[in-house]
């Protein structure tokens, strides 16, 4: 068994930049690489895409960042899991083939894991959902149901000698645990150490947000470089603790308090993170400095796994109509808000249906709320937004925004518009055994 | 004094529930966020955009706390109307807090 290995995150998002992964690849002396790319949302809107196009419904980006960084990873045995397969992990898997192929490099192993679709087993259920009504409350505007698998089928596509692992919804801590179960032999009833990793993926799923993305305040908290923002990797023991950094050169930092933020990103209550393997205990966990750029993390802990799993489920939820314009100068606050009172007034006056409209001015009050009286702004921005059961409807709204031009107060300017179909995310949580985890094998 | 001159903080989403890790700068100043910086406090301080339940987590450790606002994202990120559905911009928010300045 191995004594520590090093596993590099190299995206949290979907639209992620790909340099800082290809950075890791090269130069992190990586042994696996992770790609978080599948937000809530997301997942809801590939199957929409699949159900249009059989062969879509994965990541747009993935067959760029496959291609960036497979020489590389090829060439030093690291081995990739990413969750870029969103809807369609098997389509995903053929596409990262034919860009090994490509690249000349045949042979590639590549398992694709499913069966985190549970749309078919929950339609129509009673299964209540977390914001309130059941399952089958939603009827046929239900468009997504994918529970979050845990890491023993990535752990076993990984023994089985996969050298790219593609899923779909799996917990995003989850890709970064079953290289530690695989390399270093753990139970899947090892709470402590199931936890201490769930700790380790936590840290790594957003990749740059625990480098020094989305830290920086200038005066307070200053992050050097971060045009060139650089990905964490760690360097994870058999026994689960961890050191975390980067590959020396790249920008950002790595600190204790950078890994604080992380830490408790998305999180409630910290004594129990629930996972699917899991849950994992945040409260005693230790980061301390270990030099440049590098923190130790120790003290995670972890308790038994619930038995249930998490459920996002899509649904169509009508549309979203939204305009926008600008007022500046002298006036432009009392312009703005005269601009805000007039869409209100038409939009009343033809009978729009919305089942919820907002009217707020950006640079006032459309962020946190209107404050105490700010000084006047040099710029205020009306943004119209409502969302309607039908596209028509919903059209109206910019409409409404758009005559402002030739009908409403003076010089305002840089109208936009748009339309666009809401998928709303709920959640639930169902028995383990409902989602049937899957690997499938294909070679380049 | 200003929550932002003791600590920093970063906000997160799940559906409707906002969280937000408090953290302070310095080990001794945590203490006194605990003291001051209650679940009421910052309730208080957000009425108008949250809704529901404020609860807190306190990690003495790593000298953090955690809020947990049910009720503050416009209904669920993927429904919401907001400009920042995801209410990432609450975290700088918080730190509009004032404090007591303390002897």
């Amino acid at each position: 068994m191995a004594r520590s290995i090093r596993i590099g995150a190299g995206a949290g998002f979907s639209g992620d930049r790909i340099d800082p992964a290809v950075e890791l690849a090269e130069h992190g002396g990586l042994h696996y690489l992770v790609f978080e790319c599948l937000a809530e949302r997301t997942i809801a809107l590939a199957q929409l895409a699949r159900q249009r196009d059989p062969d879509a419904g994965y990541d747009k980006l993935l067959a760029a960042r496959i291609q960036a960084v497979l020489p590389a990873c090829r060439r030093q045995g690291i081995r990739i899991v990413t969750n870029m397969g969103a809807a369609n992990p098997l389509a995903a898997a053929r596409k990262v083939a034919e860009v090994a192929r490509g690249l000349g490099l045949g042979g590639l192993k590549v398992a694709a894991l499913t069966g985190d679709d549970v749309a078919d087993a929950l339609r129509g259920t009673q299964t209540p959902l977390d914001e309130g009504g059941t399952v089958a409350g939603l009827g046929n505007r239900l468009v997504s149901a994918n529970a979050y698998l845990g890491a023993a089928p990535i752990a076993e596509a990984l023994a089985g000698g996969a050298e790219v692992v593609v899923t779909g919804r799996v917990a995003d801590p989850a890709m970064f645990l079953a290289p530690m179960i695989r390399e270093f032999g753990w139970s899947m009833e090892d709470w402590p150490r199931l936890g201490r990793g769930t700790v380790v993926g936590h840290l790594l799923e957003c990749a740059g947000q625990v480098t020094g993305g989305y830290f920086a305040d200038p005066g307070l908290k200053d992050v050097p470089d971060l045009a060139r923002l650089g990905f964490p990797l760690a360097e994870v023991t058999e026994d689960g603790d961890a050191l975390l950094t980067k590959v020396p050169g790249s920008g950002g930092r790595v600190t204790p308090a950078t890994c604080k933020e992380q830490l408790l990103y998305e999180v409630h209550d910290p004594a129990r993170y629930l996972q699917p393997d899991v849950a994992a205990d945040f409260t005693g966990v230790r980061l301390d400095p270990a030099g440049e750029d590098a923190v130790r993390i120790t003290g995670g802990a972890g308790t038994a796994r619930t038995g249930m799993l998490k459920v996002s489920v899509g649904c169509h939820e009508g549309w979203f109509g939204e305009g926008q314009i600008s007022y500046a100068g002298p006036g432009a606050l009392a312009r703005g808000e005269l601009a805000r009172a007039v869409v209100r007034e038409r939009l009343r006056l033809i009978g729009l249906e919305a089942e919820d409209l907002r009217l707020n001015l950006i640079g006032l009050d459309a962020i946190i709320g209107p404050g105490a009286a700010p000084a006047e702004p040099r710029e205020v921005r009306l943004r119209v937004i409502g969302r309607c059961a039908s596209a028509a409807a919903a059209e109206r709204i910019g409409h409404e925004v758009d005559s402002l031009y030739l009908n409403g107060p003076a010089s305002g300017g840089g109208v936009t518009t748009s339309v666009r179909e809401v998928i709303g995310m709920r959640s639930c949580l169902v028995p383990a055994a409902m989602a049937r985890p899957a690997l499938h094998w294909l070679e380049a | 004094m200003l929550l932002r001159d003791l600590a920093h903080a970063r906000a997160g989403d799940k559906g409707d529930t906002s969280s937000i890790g408090v953290i302070a700068y310095r080990a001794e100043d945590y203490p006194r966020l605990e003291r001051l910086l209650t679940p009421e406090r910052v309730r208080a301080h957000f009425a108008g955009i949250v809704h529901g339940e404020v609860r807190r987590y306190a990690l003495p450790g790593i000298g953090a706390l955690n809020f947990v606002m049910e009720g503050a994202l416009g209904g669920g990120v993927t429904r919401s109307l907001a400009l920042d559905a995801h209410g990432k911009c609450l975290a700088s928010a918080m730190l509009e807090i004032e404090l007591p300045d303390e002897v």
